[in-house]
């Protein structure tokens, strides 16, 4: 339509080689331009690329183990590296020593630093040997001590570095995310796309399905899915079941937004010239429906991610989900349950603020995404 | 109209019994039956043998050896008939004891909760519409992101910190420690009133920050209508024509969702109360799933699962009472 158009306007050179590329271009290179010019979803992007990285490659990026216990570190606080103290300034990263004290009011012991001590930071040390992508045996981690322990984000009570457990924690946090949005879509695809093609009947039965499994508040159904776990399950175990248990619960809305995508693009001239030429339904659905919607598709997944990682992180929270030594970031914050704890040893709540800035993330890559792949969304 | 009422009741009874039928399959699913957890409860630690014959005994008195939709059935009957929740064995007591004035509670948390969202939401829904793109209209923007990023019960967990590290008091708990156990009087009863008020600005987080964003949005739609630029060229004084036209539109969509948030409230609520200690329905279906208490949990689930179902009802009805258009599409 809008290339007839072009036709009869007199354009330069210049701008109709670029209104040729705009007009050639497919529907990705569209969104994809679009997606380049918002920088807020740009920078939601980039944090979350960092945050997997990082978080697949753990066991390099860690000083320690996630279930290491450092002897006679018992709740150090973060130990924030520096290049000055009294005796002058370096150009290497140091961090100042850890002393055990005993506490004259509470009698407690306690760990203090001890600015006089200098622990110096070195890169690529090597320490505990540890398997890269589960399958590279390497023992150099990317920055450690000589001498003492380093704790970036301080220990927790039973000695445990919460810097290396932080960075294990996003790796599960994230992949249940991932793998419970796959098992969701899936689902979704399958019953949405039943329902949104075959219309009638079958649509009424299935709607009415989805109403019933959305009409029941979320977490007190996870958490009855979760409490069925028997206790003797191993972590791998509770991982997978946990996984499904988000994707249970996760795909009546992405079902429902698929069937009404569906339904719309139902009607349209060339679904039913693809009928009349004679193409079965499975032909229909994944030849000329599926592609006309991948980017909303696409859109609503990264919308439904933050859901899932959010509700794992509650169940974890409250006990219900992932189990030690499993670590995910709901499972660090259980130390953080009470303000007692949080009292005691603030940095307990760090991992808080992961949850929190990879939400944000999610979000606004997913707000940025969904504009982008507005297709009436043409004038910028 | 009585059409309409008849159908939307007729709809609210089928949902409950496909819900019903859910949850019993989900008292179900944990691993064991009723009957050892049963026995485990009563004869742990009192050096008892038990038999395979004792637990074949205690199956049949609780009628555990019949099948399954026939369970399911007496189960259903004995609530709706007599509004018999059943047995809940880790108080050695009936359910109905248990959850009693929790249900109370739970409602007045739900109420509260409601009020805060809604007298926040809307007014400063629409005004961020009014000054759109404005400072305040991103500061909203923003505050809508975190409150949707930012858990519940980790801003419970914050404002906890702070109001003990910074004011020195708790704001946890529903009662003073003088009312816990005291008889219900007044001033117990404001008591509880002002210990609402924490919970349910906590509770009221994200479902204000989401309702911002739709009042926000449907108000913005209405601005622009013709009816708005022909009350302004009539020369309607600006306050006026906002509450006359499109301020009165821009509550439909809130008034459409309550259920939708009393299922949000819901959902977050286990999780809050038992970070603030709140003794309602939420925290308690948590200790009964960590229990395997699943009649309680059952009750409970279908208890929260019946009220937010009853919001919808009566929101379908304010709907169409304050929306004539609606009328016209239910028949």
């Amino acid at each position: 339509m809008t290339t007839t158009d072009l036709s009869h306007t007199p354009l330069s050179q210049e701008e109709s080689e670029e209104a040729q590329r705009y007009f050639s271009a497919s529907q990705f290179q569209l969104i994809w331009w679009r997606f380049r010019k918002r920088r807020l979803a740009q920078t939601g992007a980039l944090i979350l690329l960092v945050l997997a990285f990082v978080g697949l490659f753990a066991e390099f990026f860690n000083p320690y183990g996630g279930t290491t216990r450092i002897s006679d570190a018992i709740l150090v606080s973060p130990q924030i590296p520096r290049f000055c103290n009294d005796a002058g300034c370096t150009l290497r990263p140091f961090v100042p020593g850890v002393v055990s004290k005993r506490n004259e009011e509470t009698l407690r012991m306690e760990t203090v630093m001890d600015p006089s001590v200098r622990r110096d930071i070195y890169f690529f040390v090597k320490g505990e040997p540890y398997k890269l992508l589960g399958f590279i045996e390497m023992d150099t981690h990317l920055f450690g001590l000589k001498e003492g322990a380093i704790n970036l984000f301080g220990t927790d009570s039973m000695g445990r570095d919460l810097f290396s457990r932080l960075l294990l924690a996003t790796r599960t946090s994230l992949s249940i995310g991932i793998v419970g949005v796959i098992i969701a879509f899936v689902l979704a695809l399958i019953i949405g796309g039943i329902a949104g093609y075959f219309g009638g009947w079958t649509d009424y039965a299935i709607q009415r399905l989805t109403e019933i499994v959305r009409v029941v508040p979320v977490i007190p159904l996870y958490m009855g899915l979760a409490a069925a776990f028997p206790k003797e399950w191993s972590s791998t175990q509770v991982y997978f079941a946990m996984t499904l248990i988000l994707a249970l619960v996760g795909w009546p809305t992405l079902a429902r937004r698929i069937r009404g995508k569906l339904l719309s693009l139902r009607g349209e001239d060339y679904v039913i010239a693809a009928r009349l030429s004679g193409a079965g339904s499975s032909r229909i659905i994944g030849r000329h429906l599926l592609p006309a919607f991948m980017s909303y598709i696409i859109v609503d997944l990264v919308i439904s991610f933050p859901y899932m990682l959010l509700s794992e992180t509650a169940l974890s929270f409250i006990g219900l989900g992932l189990r030690p030594p499993t670590v995910s970031w709901g499972v660090l914050l259980q130390d953080a349950q009470t303000v007692r704890a949080i009292e005691q040893a603030p940095w307990l709540f760090i991992p808080a603020l992961f949850v929190v800035v990879a939400v944000l993330s999610f979000t606004v890559l997913g707000d940025g995404l969904r504009d982008a792949a507005d297709p009436y969304q043409v004038s910028d | 109209m009585i059409k309409f009422l008849v159908q939307r009741t007729l709809g609210m009874i089928v949902t409950m019994f496909f819900v019903s039928i859910m949850v019993f399959i989900i008292m179900e699913l944990p691993p064991g039956d009723y009957a050892e957890r049963w026995a485990f409860r009563k004869f742990s630690g009192t050096g008892a043998q038990i038999t395979q014959a004792d637990l074949d005994n205690i199956r049949a008195n609780f009628g555990l050896d019949r099948p399954a939709p026939e369970r399911y059935f007496k189960w259903i009957s004995n609530i709706v008939l007599h509004g018999d929740f059943g047995e809940a064995f880790a108080f050695q007591t009936s359910v109905n004891n248990v959850i009693g004035q929790k249900i109370w509670l739970t409602l007045a948390i739900l109420f509260s909760t409601l009020i805060v969202t809604y007298i926040i939401s809307i007014p400063v829904g629409m005004y961020a519409a009014v000054r759109r793109n404005s400072l305040e209209d991103y500061a909203l923007t923003v505050f809508s992101y975190l409150g949707f990023a930012l858990p519940n019960f980790l801003l419970a967990l914050i404002l906890l910190y702070i109001s003990i590290t910074y004011f020195d008091t708790s704001v946890g708990g529903l009662f003073s420690p003088d009312y816990a156990d005291a008889p219900w009087s007044m001033d117990k009863a404001l008591d509880l009133l002002s210990h609402l008020v924490v919970p349910a600005i906590i509770l009221a987080w994200s479902a204000t920050a989401f309702q911002l964003q739709t009042v926000r949005a449907t108000m913005l739609d209405e601005l622009n209508t013709l009816s708005v630029t022909a009350a302004r060229a009539r020369g309607v004084p600006e306050w006026k024509l906002l509450l006359k036209y499109p301020a009165r539109l821009a509550i439909n969509p809130v008034v459409s969702t309550i259920g939708f948030d009393a299922n949000r409230i819901f959902s977050e609520l286990p999780i809050v109360a038992l970070v603030l200690g709140l003794p309602e329905l939420g925290q308690l279906l948590l200790k009964s799933y960590l229990d395997l208490d699943m009649f309680v949990a059952g009750a409970i689930l279908l208890i929260l699962t019946f009220m937010i179902v009853f919001m919808n009802f009566l929101s379908d009805i304010f709907l169409a009472i304050l929306d004539p258009r609606v009328k016209l599409i239910e028949g």
